[in-house]
């Protein structure tokens, strides 16, 4: 009962934040666009729920989705994580970390002339994979790599 | 107000090289401070960059990103001089928006 409470409040709240950033002038109308968070996919705990958030269960793996990130990561507080999709009409990659409490890290909607290429750095908890998520052509893709923490960096 | 971002836009052949540097702590709420007491939660959650006034990338984060976090993407079709803008937006409403021109590269 309360944990549904918090999430409707969370979702509350983050919806008012865009509302203000618009409201500021900030943004124009198409940004605003970015008001539909996928915040169930984000705030999800297990991996299976992020996926089903994400409208991904069928996804098929690929091997035209390449991970870059340390095989042994010393510091799980910044690992280093560059993903590259070749596949044609990349739309969106999004990064999850499988044993982190919130697998998701991040979502990134690629519009079209951009390089389905991403680079950034994620906190892991523990050695875990590092999953890639790519949807193309209303497709859902998938890669992973495993990356060995020797610190943790969410705690 | 937030710290203004780093970037850099160097042009390689037609496209854009752009990374980002942003000044934020990226709490994750499950940290707690010396008393014990939880550290709330405060990261970014929106990041948009746009080329020349057109939307480029949109992307959603949440805590999992590592502090004073590194985004690098790569532009096509850019010029020297073409604008980049890049803004986010946190969980508690604070923002920051920082421009750069594409610059040649070497």
């Amino acid at each position: 009962m309360n944990k549904v409470r918090r999430r409707v409040l969370k979702l509350a709240g983050g919806a008012g934040a865009w509302t203000a950033a618009v409201a500021a002038g900030l943004l124009s109308g198409s940004h605003a666009l970015a008001a539909n968070r996928n915040e169930a996919a984000l705030t999800a705990k297990r991996v299976q729920d992020v996926l089903k958030h994400l409208g991904a269960s069928g996804m098929a793996e690929s091997k035209d989705i390449v991970i870059t990130a340390p095989d042994i990561a010393e510091n799980g507080a910044v690992v280093p994580v560059a993903v590259t999709s070749k596949i044609p009409n990349t739309e969106s990659i999004a990064i999850v970390a499988e044993k982190n409490p919130f697998p998701l890290a991040a979502t990134f909607d690629i519009m079209p002339g951009t390089d389905a290429y991403i680079s950034t750095r994620l906190k892991m908890g523990q050695t875990t994979d590092v999953r890639a998520i790519v949807k193309a052509g209303g497709k859902y893709f998938t890669a992973a790599k495993e990356v060995k923490v020797t610190v943790g960096g969410c705690g | 107000m937030a710290e203004p971002m780093k970037i850099r836009a160097t042009l390689q052949g037609d496209v854009a090289d752009v990374r980002i540097l942003m000044m934020h702590p990226m709490e994750t709420g499950q940290r707690k401070n010396s008393k014990g007491e939880l550290i709330p939660a405060h990261f970014i959650k929106n990041v948009l960059v746009t080329h020349n006034g057109k939307t480029v990338l949109d992307a959603e984060w949440t805590q999992a990103i590592a502090r004073n976090p590194f985004l690098g993407i790569r532009v096509k079709g850019a010029k020297v001089g073409d604008k980049i803008i890049v803004t986010w937006i946190d969980n508690k409403g604070d923002k920051r928006t920082d421009e750069v021109a594409v610059a040649a590269g070497s």
